[in-house]
């Protein structure tokens, strides 16, 4: 059985969507990325000569460092792990960015199947990122 | 040691695991906990922290390249992702409440398999013998570019391949790993979709099932911004650098050579781990 000429042009429609979807991941990481490097920088000149933190025991770094407002607030005054965490977390929220931009995708292309599967995907990741309350 | 050198040791370790996951096609993120734990003592859930933001970097660094191939399937992509982010919580779930030493066995296990997978035949499976009804629902059939057209294809026993995904997931939440290997075996063993678009179609997913666990990973501290930072960034650099080479080195020795490293760091795992000495 082949697949009908429709599904074929749904299938093209896709390998665009994925393009930009792509393109889209990609940028993300290397804002990410920049951060990170941009609050490694700080970090290093500051404490670079310190001796290096204990690892070996776990102590969650500190409620400021944990919370998305935390993280943004440190972010703006250029708090280095603050910086490090930012970047953290648009490395995380780039691929939910690419399935909302999927959710839209499938709007456009009237897929309300699609659409539904993309929410519940959608929701599970804002879920977590929200901190998984209950878990 | 000072801050300085410990973090460049890291990036340098990140960089080389990056380099030789993308080689091998084994990802970095499996070798990244073993590495820090068993090297520098780190404990496992600041290993895990690090090595999960690690495999999102790779993921989505490398989604654009394989993109453009016109390979993956995003509608298969999309709803298998329902069956690995749950998976992904379940696993983050768990790994509060399971003992480090316990996990540290069970990630020994999992490099183990991984090692015996990526030895084993690979290729395309027969296609599926009927259509599965589920797979016709949902559209999942479609077609990949070959020479000068277009082959279609088939889905088969979508049922399966759904369980296997949300075992992927749950791994992936519980060891920081993107545990590839499993996600392609559910989708080219079980559902039957040929080889090539299970590799890149389980790439695209991987950075997605990750999110799902790194939220709560980060609100419960797993992601210790000193230790992640060199690590992301040595790893995502090594990675880019190997997806590059991947054209033109010849891979067989190296991804013996690795995964002979993989073979020895998961029995030292679990060594490790039934002698309590994570703990």
């Amino acid at each position: 059985m082949t697949p009908s000429t429709s599904q074929h042009e749904s299938s093209r429609r896709d390998v665009r969507l994925e393009q930009v979807l792509g393109n889209l991941l990609r940028a993300g990481v290397l804002t990410a990325a920049g951060f990170v490097v941009a609050g490694a920088i700080l970090l290093l000149l500051r404490t670079g000569g310190a001796r290096v933190r204990d690892y070996h025991h776990f102590v969650p770094p500190e409620a400021q460092l944990r919370s998305v407002p935390g993280i943004f607030f440190g972010a703006l005054t250029l708090d280095p792990r603050s910086l490090i965490q930012f970047g953290m977390l648009v490395l995380i929220a780039t691929p939910v960015l690419r399935v909302a931009a999927s959710l839209v995708g499938f709007l456009i292309e009237h897929d309300l199947l699609y659409v539904a599967i993309t929410a519940i995907v959608l929701a599970i990741l804002i879920f977590s990122m929200a901190g998984g309350r209950g878990l | 040691m000072n801050t300085l050198t410990f973090s460049a040791i890291l990036l340098a370790g990140g960089l080389g695991a990056g380099f030789l996951g993308a080689l091998s096609g084994l990802g970095g993120g499996v070798v990244i906990v073993p590495l820090l734990t068993i090297l520098f003592g780190v404990d496992i859930r600041y290993a895990i922290g690090a090595s999960l933001v690690s495999v999102i970097a790779t993921s989505s660094g490398a989604a654009a390249a394989y993109v453009k191939e016109g390979f993956s399937n995003i509608r298969i992509g999309m709803f298998l992702e329902v069956a690995t982010t749950l998976g992904a919580l379940f696993g983050a779930f768990l790994a509060a409440y399971i003992a480090p030493n316990v996990i540290a066995i069970i990630f020994g296990v999992v490099l183990l398999t991984s090692v015996y997978l990526s030895f084993k035949q690979k290729g395309d499976f027969p296609p599926p013998e009927k259509p599965d009804r589920i797979a016709q629902h949902l559209r999942l059939a479609g077609s990949y570019p070959v020479g000068d057209g277009e082959r279609s294809y088939e889905v088969g026993n979508v049922t399966a391949g759904f369980g296997l995904m949300a075992l992927a997931g749950a791994l992936s939440g519980l060891l920081g790993i993107g545990s590839g290997a499993v996600k392609v075996l559910a989708m080219d063993q079980a559902m039957r979709i040929p080889f090539k678009v299970s590799t890149t179609t389980s790439n695209f997913m991987i950075g997605v099932t990750a999110a799902a666990s790194a939220g709560i990973y980060l609100h419960r501290g797993y992601l210790d911004p000193g230790l992640a930072m060199p690590v992301m960034l040595g790893v995502l650099a090594g990675s880019m650098l190997g997806a590059r080479m991947l054209m033109q080195a010849r891979v067989r020795v190296l991804r013996l050579v690795f995964n002979l490293v993989v073979l020895a760091l998961g029995i030292e795992m679990i060594l490790n781990g039934a002698m309590g000495k994570l703990l």
